[in-house]
């Protein structure tokens, strides 16, 4: 197991014609840990994510996965399909995108295609029914149980995600995504729309896949509650740049993000940001 | 009671509103179709009035609509009653289902009594509705193709319907794969059904190889048109990959008119070699298949082994369907029309996927083709035209899509429907359209609109057909 960071994001520049997204954005997200992307509406999060899983090419810079074993992954060349696939990273998406006439358990099966379709010696095995793809198929069928219980979805296993509430739909999403066996899971705005009580019942989820599983986490929230509290780093975005990063309780107290969240005068900002 | 009394008025009054503006957009609809007659034989231009002819026929369509629109549309009253009618009657079939099957039965048995000569069509009833009480529906149905012949042997006629049904219901499965479960709108399909039918015709004609050789190859190559129809449309969505896949079933058809030198152009092929069985051909000869098997000569043999053929072919598609919805590249072929993006998102090749869908879509395509060729003996590029395109989209489309026994029972009423309405002429594509319209107002989303799951924890649920998506691609 390496000491590397698991992502390095090394200035990345995201530009669509002439708005400029992410300008000049570096960071690492260390293995293990739950990083977090703040930042205000418009910051550039969603962008830097959908760069990380390849759904943009970045105009420029660069971003690597580092595996457990050591292997290299240069991401900004990669189209998104295969950084699932290859890398081994998962996302969930701001407005759920579940399928939702599709039943819970046959979204975490969707999720290990590429397993089972090698299982299924591309589907040859499988037509016949050899034992070698009904052994996976079981396997895959327990790890979706596994998922399934630990986002407490047991119960709606056999309904069709569109039929969940809005909470479970959004549990159901990071089971789905857990199920690719991710190194790292990208998460946008898990919590948005959830109450109270289930943005606890989050919390207590994304701790979980942190201690059992070896995935990292890289998080984009509004909610403070959560990122306060289970998050190790924190970066934070402004208009495509990065304007500050560290603790959680750094960030609580950072003049710079306060400015940034709360709105001051555009010279308040200069000069906290010059200080 | 006087809130009841001015709600029934107003439904009487809404009724009549609706009643008298149908009427008005009849009347100016029909007034110059029907009202007036150009009399040539009474002199250039001369207009005879039908008042009674066209008073008539508004007057049928506001009495029409105006009882539509009371019993249907204003009166759920009325669709409570049929609803309970409807309820009462399966509850009384379901408790007393024993005893009505053996009523059945005896009737049976007097109408066996008294003609014998029915025996067969008893049969293929009685073994219909006994597999159907204890099997479900699509059992019934398996059981009516295979005893067809049996009962029909006398009857070429509705064996060649049969035959014709067959080929239908195949080519549905068949493009359900693309538009129904990948949910590519794929508007060209009858290309792929011509690939076939031209590869089975070409080959078997220059190389004399048997059908059995000649359908794997015919399959292949329009498995191979589909490939190549797939890449340049991968972008494409919707009404884009509509109007893309519509040009290319046209490109096909008219590569086949004007390549003279290998296709014969619009003189199409004949004399395509038959299909034997198994090597053993089915003529009058001493090498014949009657001759072989000791049977008195018929045509008949020969229809009847083909109705075998397509039923199997058929009943091969399903299968292959069925097997393949329950393997990931089904899965991700239904994840694929329900959400494109999450699909990537989980590091399945989105290329592939669809590129699988319109190869294996087409392949039981080229299937088909094959056996149109083998059972015509004669092809041309007339039989593929942009109609056949468009019957067996609508199949699917009324089918339900992503619904086998719904594409079934859809491609078996469409198809005898057509063959029923011979003799109307012209008016059974009017017939025709109003079905198509009646079901979209009743049923818009197929016969058989719910989704199964391929997959279940504790039980299977059926999905209702809200949540599942139609595809956009």
């Amino acid at each position: 197991m390496t000491s590397e960071p698991i992502l390095i994001l090394n200035e990345l520049t995201m530009r669509f014609g002439g708005l400029l997204a992410i300008d000049n954005l570096s960071f690492r997200a260390k293995r293990g840990d739950i990083t977090a992307l703040i930042g205000p509406n418009g910051a550039g999060k969603t962008t830097v994510f959908n760069c990380i899983t390849g759904f943009y090419q970045p105009t420029s810079g660069s971003i690597h996965i580092t595996h457990d074993d050591g292997e290299k992954f240069a991401l900004e060349k990669l189209p998104d399909f295969k950084i699932a696939h290859r890398v081994h990273v998962a996302r969930t998406f701001q407005n759920i995108r579940l399928f939702p006439g599709m039943t819970a358990l046959e979204n975490l099966m969707v999720a290990q295609h590429n397993t089972l379709m090698r299982a299924s010696g591309f589907t040859i095995f499988g037509l016949f029914g050899l034992p070698i793809y009904r052994r996976a198929e079981r396997e895959a069928i327990e790890l979706a149980r596994h998922w399934l219980a630990k986002t407490q979805l047991t119960d709606r296993a056999d309904d069709p995600a569109g039929s969940l509430p809005y909470g479970a739909q959004r549990r159901l999403e990071i089971a789905r995504a857990m199920c690719t066996r991710p190194v790292l899971l990208c998460l946008d705005e898990p919590a948005a729309g959830l109450n109270p009580r289930e943005s606890d019942e989050l919390n207590v989820l994304l701790r979980a896949i942190k201690s059992e599983t070896k995935t990292s986490i890289l998080l984009i929230e509004h909610d403070m509650n959560v990122v306060m509290e289970i998050s190790d780093h924190v970066v934070v975005l402004d208009h495509g740049k990065k304007i500050s990063e560290g603790t959680p309780e750094f960030i609580r107290n950072d003049q710079k993000v306060i400015a940034a969240y709360l709105g001051v005068e555009e010279d308040a900002v200069e000069a906290a940001v010059r200080a | 009671m006087s809130a009841a009394r001015s709600e029934k008025s107003s439904v009487l009054s809404h009724a009549l509103k609706d009643a008298l503006i149908a009427a008005i957009v009849a009347f100016g609809l029909f007034i110059l179709l029907l009202g007036f007659l150009i009399d040539d034989m009474r002199g250039p231009g001369q207009l005879i009035g039908r008042p009674v002819l066209l008073a008539s026929v508004v007057g049928m369509v506001f009495v029409g609509r105006f009882l539509i629109s009371l019993l249907y549309y204003n009166a759920p009253a009325l669709r409570y009653w049929l609803g309970a009618i409807w309820a009462a009657i399966s509850a009384f079939a379901r408790q007393y289902k024993w005893q009505l099957l053996a009523l059945m039965f005896a009737a049976a048995a007097c109408w066996a009594f008294y003609s014998p000569r029915d025996w067969p069509l008893i049969l293929i009833i009685i073994a219909a509705v006994f597999i159907g009480v204890r099997f479900g529906f699509s059992a019934a149905l398996l059981v009516v193709a295979i005893l067809f012949p049996v009962t029909f042997y006398n009857n070429p006629y509705y064996l060649g319907i049969a035959i014709i049904i067959l080929t239908y219901v195949m080519l549905g499965w068949g493009l359900n794969i693309v538009v129904g479960l990948a949910g590519l709108l794929d508007l060209g399909y009858v290309a792929f059904y011509a690939v076939g039918a031209y590869s089975y015709a070409i080959i078997a004609q220059t190389y004399g190889w048997s059908f059995w050789v000649c359908l794997p190859l015919a399959g292949v190559f329009a498995a191979f048109f589909g490939i190549l129809l797939g890449f340049p449309v991968l972008r494409l969505r919707g009404d884009y990959l509509a109007i893309v896949t519509l040009a290319f079933g046209e490109i096909v058809r008219i590569v086949l008119l004007n390549w003279v030198s290998f296709t014969n152009g619009p003189n199409g092929i004949g004399s395509i070699p038959r299909a034997t069985f198994f090597g053993i051909p089915f003529n009058a000869t001493d090498e014949g298949f009657a001759a072989r098997f000791g049977l008195e000569f018929d045509p008949t043999h020969r229809t009847v082994f083909l109705f075998y053929v397509i039923l199997a072919l058929a009943l091969l598609t399903n299968w292959v369907t069925i097997r393949l919805r329950k393997l990931p590249v089904g899965r991700a072929w239904e994840a694929l029309r329900e959400d494109e993006i999450a699909v990537r998102s989980l590091g399945i090749n989105p290329t592939n996927t669809k590129l699988t869908a319109f190869a294996i879509g087409a392949m039981f395509g080229g299937f088909a083709g094959a056996f149109f060729a083998t059972r015509q003996g004669f092809i041309s590029p007339d039989s593929f035209t942009f109609p056949e395109s468009a019957l067996i989209l609508a199949i699917v489309v009324l089918g339900g899509m992503g619904s086998q026994i719904g594409v079934a029972v859809a491609a078996t009423v469409m198809t005898a429907s057509f063959e029923l309405f011979r003799e109307f002429e012209q008016f059974r594509l009017v017939i025709f359209g109003f079905a198509m319209v009646g079901i979209m107002v009743w049923r818009p989303r197929g016969l058989v609109s719910t989704r199964d799951p391929t997959v279940f924890l504790k039980e299977r649920k059926t999905i209702s057909a809200n949540h599942v998506a139609e595809g956009r691609g």
